[in-house]
This record gives structure tokens, C-alpha cells and sequence, in this order.
């Protein structure tokens, strides 16, 4: 079944006109999502590449019926971008714009409580369900349909994981990148919960990184409310404290949020967690097999 | 973004908050100078990034302009190493000179970001003028918390919260009041990630003062402040760091031999990783970006190679959309035009992979091709071992 995006999306690209946008609008319809409309304010009214650009969301959903908004604005305007998608009442926002500032987020997140939109990122690269629909900035080819649910933090290194995924004949149900910033729409726990009751997905993997603590709000979940096999990966072990390491979200501070201490509590949880990244795949085989 | 003490007391002191009246000095005379002006008995802070001064001796009491000038010259120039610089330490170039202040009571005054929440978090504390992370660790009920939603913004009853928990007396509450205001407007005005006030003091004439000021900047707001920008001080970073910044490229530099170069944040903490775990040492993070242009690629093989420890290179690259051969060929213009002669050791994945490899293959440069992370690493780290530099 996946989660998130599948053959009912209809998408709305924000900042479709930027190279970025134009780019990854082509890809994600090449892909066979269903695009819709772009927004760039000032060019309403024209055709970008065959898809018809509107000034608003408002417009894009009142007269395209979109349903999903993707992203592509500079980290100075995003949050507006976001906030005015929310506002727009689309029920579900990708933002991949690394580098908005924190406090704008905390508006942001505000803004998402009580709304109806679900905003995934920012930061992040995206979800796909393979065969389905792709709303982000991964590599379709490397993706498979199947039955392997994978949530992470990461960009690259969900492709990496993928990659080992599909090498090994194991597809994927969906893929949802949650994003490397400190504040984000959507959680573990809040794709862990989806994979849970989405009949789709058998398996799942999850692969976190340093800082902050929501691989072991994800662990505590795990241990309550998932009944299938979860393998997670935790990146950073060898991350020195007090660093940012690419990612804004991802700075052990004060101690806290290192790799040992997420690994210990996923472990804890029954998560079966392995120490190289070269061996997601493999475990996520063992563990269906088991 | 990191400031010195003398500088967030500065901005801090815009924003209503009182502090110690102090100039900074960079000479000893100037030192001397400055404790004249500020009454003889002063205080002299050496002004580095990290925290632990006091402990290493970079706070030293001075009871006189002569003894203000001895200390001075003791500390400028001097390397103080703290438990918060790591052992190499930081070079004093200046210290703050300040009138002394006498303290009946140290509190604790600080905003940080609680991730889970998405709302800053204002924390007080009785226990001033100790680390907050071990009060939070051991006297945790010793903290009150106030956080603050941006949809009502700071209000009274949230000063109030914090105040009457920490039982100051009348007089002092309203004194409260205003520093937690300005604490906040600075915060939100100045994109932080951190602003303490630890310690906050009441002195014997019942005042209340910044003892000491720390803020950080959110590196990501830093474009919509050209005044914040103006306050980094470059010697308190890494040179090749400050070098690698100027590309925009991201990297930390660490203690081993092993270079890495990857694009994407997640994948260069797992490249990190599992060199490790094939027996090596990281010398680096660094994450190239997205784009992995051949501009990239050759500022980061300039950055890598100027670290004198690295003894072989790995490059990791997972690019979907990438062309392996123009990557190759990125690669191979940036080693010929450096002339780089470690051993390069090149995982990369994405389309025309085969096409990239030959390419590499037939330049007859020092690459070895490793298919799948594991054994790129392990390749790398036996490259390091054999090489010399």
C-alpha cells in the first residue's frame, strides 16, 4: 500500500521555475508522479516545461486539485513557502531546503499544530514508494517495489541503504527522508506508526544519526506498538562532541545524543542495530527471514 | 557561531541587561590602563571561545593597576588549555579587564532550544556558577523550565514562573523581569541557538548582574545578520576549517589518516564509521554537497591534501542522478592539477559507473576502484597504513 505518496498524489512544486524545481519537477513526473502545477509568484499564468505555473497555492489547489506540495525555495524564503502551503490547506508538504533558520521552523511547527497538513522535512530529500510516486530528490532507478518500509535522517546515505536493499532482491514500500535539521514535521514515531499499520511494508529500517533524542523516542515506540522486524543503523559513532556534522540537527550536545546511547536504546527495544553501514541490507534480510 | 564573554556582555548590554562595566585589552599596558579607569581592583578574564577559564587560570584577581598589567602579560600570548578546549587549547589574544563585583548569591539565566518541544526553553537556576549540565544531571529540580510558544510570545506569568521559583526577594523580581525579557528579545532578534547568563549575581548591594555571558548563533540565520557575522574570530577555528568554509564546503577536521570526501552529511558519518571499523582512523569530515562539481572536488582534494597526517584518500560518492564519468573526470583533472600523489581509493555509484572506472583506470594516476563501502574502507585504510609522507 506505501504511506505518504502513492497514484492518488497530485503535485504542487514551489519554486518550479528555479533550476532546482525545474529539474526535479521533470524527474518526479518522468518518474510517474502525477505533477500538477508549479508556484512561482510573478510567473502565474504561464507553462513551465508543459506544467501550468500559478502565483499562490491557494490558486494550485483550487484549480489543479493538489494535494501534496513540494518545495524548492531558499533557505530565507522556505518557511514562508511552508507556512503558506499550510495555510493553503495542503494536506501534505515535502520542503527540501537545507539551511532555514531554527527560529523560523518554530514558527513553523506552530503554525502545523491543529492544521491538517503533514509537512515532512525540512532538509530532507524527500519520500518515494517505488512504482508509485516519487516527491523528492532520490535516484528512482536505485528503488524497487517491495516490502521493506525505510525512515532516516539522511539523504545520500538512504540511497546507500536502498541501494543494498534492492541489490539483495529486497523492494521497498516506501522510503521517507525526515531530514537532518534540528526541527522537523515529521518524525520516527510518526513514520514508524504508518509502517506498523500500512499492510504493504513487512520490514523496516531505520537510520539515525547523532543529536537530539528521536531515535530513542523512536526505540520507546518501537517497543510498545511495533509488532514487525525493525533493523535501524545509527551514523556518527565516531562524530567528536560539541561539532555540528553537516546536518544542523546533528551535534552531540552536552553530552548528549551520541551514537552509543541511540544504538543502547534501540538495541534495548529489540531493534536489531548493526555497526557498519555496509550491513543495513543484509539485516534487514536476516530479520525477514527469521 | 561562537562569540567571546566581552562581546556578549556587549550585546547583551543592549538589550537592558546589566553587566559589569569592563574594557577589553590586548597589551598589558592596556590592561594596566583600563584597571586605572575602573578603580583600581579589577578582575582580568582571558577571552577565549571555550569555558573552564577559571580553572586553568584564565580569570585571575588583580588588586591593583600593576598587578592587573603582571596578569595581563602572563595571559596574552599564553596557550590556556581548559577542559573544554581539548588539549591542544586556545591561544589568549586579549582579555577583559573588569571592576570587581562583590556576590552574596549566584543564579543561573539562561534560553536554549528544546528540539522535541520546537519552542525555546527559558531555564533558571539557583545554582549559578556551575555547570548547568550538571545540575540538569544531578540536581535537576534545582532548574525551572519556562517554555515560551511563539503564539503568545513572552508574557508576565512566564517571568513570574520562573521568579517565584527561584523565591527572589521583591525588590530583585522586577530586576528579573527585565533581564528575562532582554534575554529573550536578544534570542529571538539574533536568530541564537544559546544565551547564558551563568553567573547571574546578586551583589551586597542588591543588584543584579551578568557575571559572565555566553551566546551561540544558528550558523543557518547568520545571512540576515551582517553585524553577528562581523563578531567571528577566525583564530578560534581550525585554519583548513575556516579555509573549507570559504567553499562552502563542510568540514571538521579530526586526528587520523585516512582523508574521506563523500557527498551527503549521513554518508560521511558512515564513511567515518566504518573506517573505523576496517581498523583505520578518520582524518576528516567532509561533506562535498550535492553538486560534486569538479570546482568542489578540487577545493576539497586542495583542503584534504594541505592536512600533512592524511596518508591516503577515500572518496564516497552515492549520486543518482551523477554521471560517474564526469565525476571521474572532476576527480582526475583535480589530483593532475594538484599533483596529488597519495593513493585515492574511489567508491561512487550513480549512472555510467563502468564508463568511470576505465576512465580512471586508464589515467594512470594512483586510484584504486572499490566496489560497496566496506571494502572502499578497507582498501583505504591499508593504503594508509603502507603510505609515507
Amino acid at each position: 500500500m506505501s504511506i505518504f505518496v502513492d497514484k492518488k498524489t497530485r503535485l504542487v512544486v514551489q519554486g518550479i521555475t528555479g533550476r532546482e524545481g525545474t529539474f526535479h519537477a521533470l524527474a518526479c513526473r518522468d518518474y510517474g508522479t502525477t505533477v500538477v502545477a508549479g508556484v512561482t509568484p510573478g510567473k502565474g499564468g504561464s507553462r513551465h516545461e508543459g506544467v501550468p505555473v500559478f502565483d499562490t497555492v491557494r490558486e494550485a489547489v483550487a484549480k489543479e486539485g493538489a494535494n501534496t506540495a513540494l518545495i524548492f525555495v531558499p533557505p530565507a524564503f522556505a518557511a514562508d513557502a511552508i507556512l503558506e502551503a499550510i495555510d493553503a490547506a495542503v494536506p501534505l508538504v515535502v520542503c527540501i531546503t537545507e539551511g532555514i533558520p531554527t527560529l523560523d521552523m518554530v514558527r513553523v511547527a506552530r503554525f502545523l499544530r491543529g492544521s491538517g497538513t503533514r509537512l515532512i522535512g525540512p532538509n530532507c530529500p524527500g519520500i518515494i514508494s517505488p512504482g508509485k510516486a516519487k516527491v523528492g530528490i532520490m535516484p528512482g532507478h536505485i528503488h524497487k517495489r517491495g516490502k521493506v518500509g525505510v525512515v532516516s535522517r539522511s539523504g545520500t546515505l538512504t540511497y546507500e541503504a536502498v541501494g543494498q536493499l534492492t541489490r539483495l532482491g529486497l523492494g521497498q514500500s516506501s522510503c521517507v527522508g525526515i531530514g537532518g535539521d534540528p526541527i522537523i514535521g515529521t518524525t520516527f514515531v510518526d513514520c514508524l506508526s504508518l509502517f506498523e499499520d500500512d499492510p504493504a511494508t513487512h520490514a523496516i529500517l531505520m537510520i539515525g544519526e547523532i543529536g537530539g533524542t528521536a531515535e530513542e523516542e523512536a526505540a520507546a515506540f518501537v517497543k510498545r506498538h511495533v509488532s514487525k522486524p525493525v533493523v535501524g543503523y545509527i551514523a556518527g559513532q565516531t562524530a567528536p562532541p560539541g561539532r555540528r556534522m553537516g546536518h544542523a540537527g546533528a551535534i552531540i550536545s552536552g553530552g548528549k545524543g551520541t551514537a552509543a546511547e541511540k544504538v543502547t536504546a534501540l538495541r534495548r527495544a529489540g531493534i536489531a542495530v548493526v555497526k557498519s553501514p555496509a550491513e543495513m541490507g543484509a539485516a534487514v534480510k536476516k530479520a525477514l527471514n527469521a | 557561531m561562537k562569540i567571546h564573554e566581552f562581546q556578549a556582555k556587549a550585546l547583551l548590554a543592549e538589550y537592558g541587561i546589566p553587566v559589569p562595566r569592563g574594557e577589553v585589552a590586548v597589551t598589558p599596558l592596556e590592561a594596566r590602563n583600563a584597571a586605572e579607569r575602573l578603580g583600581g581592583a579589577v578582575v582580568i578574564k582571558a577571552q577565549i571561545h571555550a569555558g573552564g577559564r577559571g580553572k586553568a587560570g584564565g580569570i585571575v584577581l588583580a588588586s591593583s593597576p600593576e598587578e592587573a598589567e603582571t596578569a595581563a602579560e602572563r595571559l596574552i600570548g599564553s596557550r590556556l588549555v581548559t577542559h573544554q578546549t581539548g588539549p591542544e587549547g586556545s591561544v589568549v589574544k586579549r582579555v577583559l579587564v573588569e571592576e570587581r563585583t562583590s556576590i552574596t548569591r549566584e543564579l543561573y539565566a539562561g534560553i536554549v532550544l528544546d528540539r522535541k518541544a520546537a519552542l525555546p526553553v527559558i531555564m533558571a537556576s539557583t545554582a549559578g556558577g556551575v555547570d548547568i549540565e550538571d545540575v540538569a544531571a544531578k540536581n535537576p529540580e534545582k532548574i525551572i523550565k519556562v517554555a515560551v510558544d511563539p503564539a503568545t510570545q513572552l508574557q508576565a506569568f512566564h517571568a513570574r514562573q520562573l521568579f517565584f521559583g527561584l523565591r527572589l526577594p521583591q525588590p530583585l523580581q522586577s530586576a528579573g523581569v527585565e533581564i528575562v525579557r532582554g534575554l529573550y528579545r536578544a534570542f529571538q532578534e539574533k536568530d541564537c541557538s544559546l544565551v547564558e547568563i551563568n553567573p547571574l549575581v546578586v551583589t551586597a548591594d542588591n543588584r543584579l548582574l551578568a557575571l559572565d555571558a555566553k551566546i551561540n548563533f544558528d550558523d543557518n540565520a547568520l545571512f540576515r545578520h551582517p553585524d553577528i557575522k562581523e563578531l567571528r574570530d577566525l583564530d578560534e577555528e581550525s585554519p583548513l576549517e575556516v579555509e573549507a568554509s570559504k567553499f562552502g564546503l563542510s568540514y571538521i577536521k579530526l586526528e587520523g589518516t585516512v582523508g574521506c570526501m563523500v557527498n551527503g552529511a549521513g554518508l560521511a558519518m558512515a564513511t567515518m564509521d566504518i573506517v573505523k571499523l576496517a581498523g583505520g582512523e578518520p582524518a576528516n569530515f567532509l561533506d562535498v554537497g550535492g553538486g560534486a562539481s569538479a570546482e568542489q572536488i578540487q577545493n576539497a582534494f586542495r583542503i584534504l591534501t594541505s592536512d600533512r597526517s592524511v596518508r591516503a584518500v577515500l572518496i564516497n560518492i552515492f549520486g543518482g542522478i551523477l554521471r560517474c564519468d564526469r565525476l571521474a573526470e572532476g576527480v582526475i583533472h583535480a589530483v593532475r592539477s594538484l599533483q596529488v600523489t597519495l593513493p585515492i581509493v574511489i567508491r561512487m555509484e550513480g549512472t555510467n559507473v563502468d564508463q568511470g572506472r576505465r576512465m580512471l583506470r586508464e589515467s594512470g594516476l594512483n586510484f584504486i576502484t572499490a566496489d560497496g563501502m566496506r571494502e572502499a574502507a578497507e582498501r583505504a585504510v591499508e593504503a594508509a597504513g603502507r603510505g609515507k609522507r
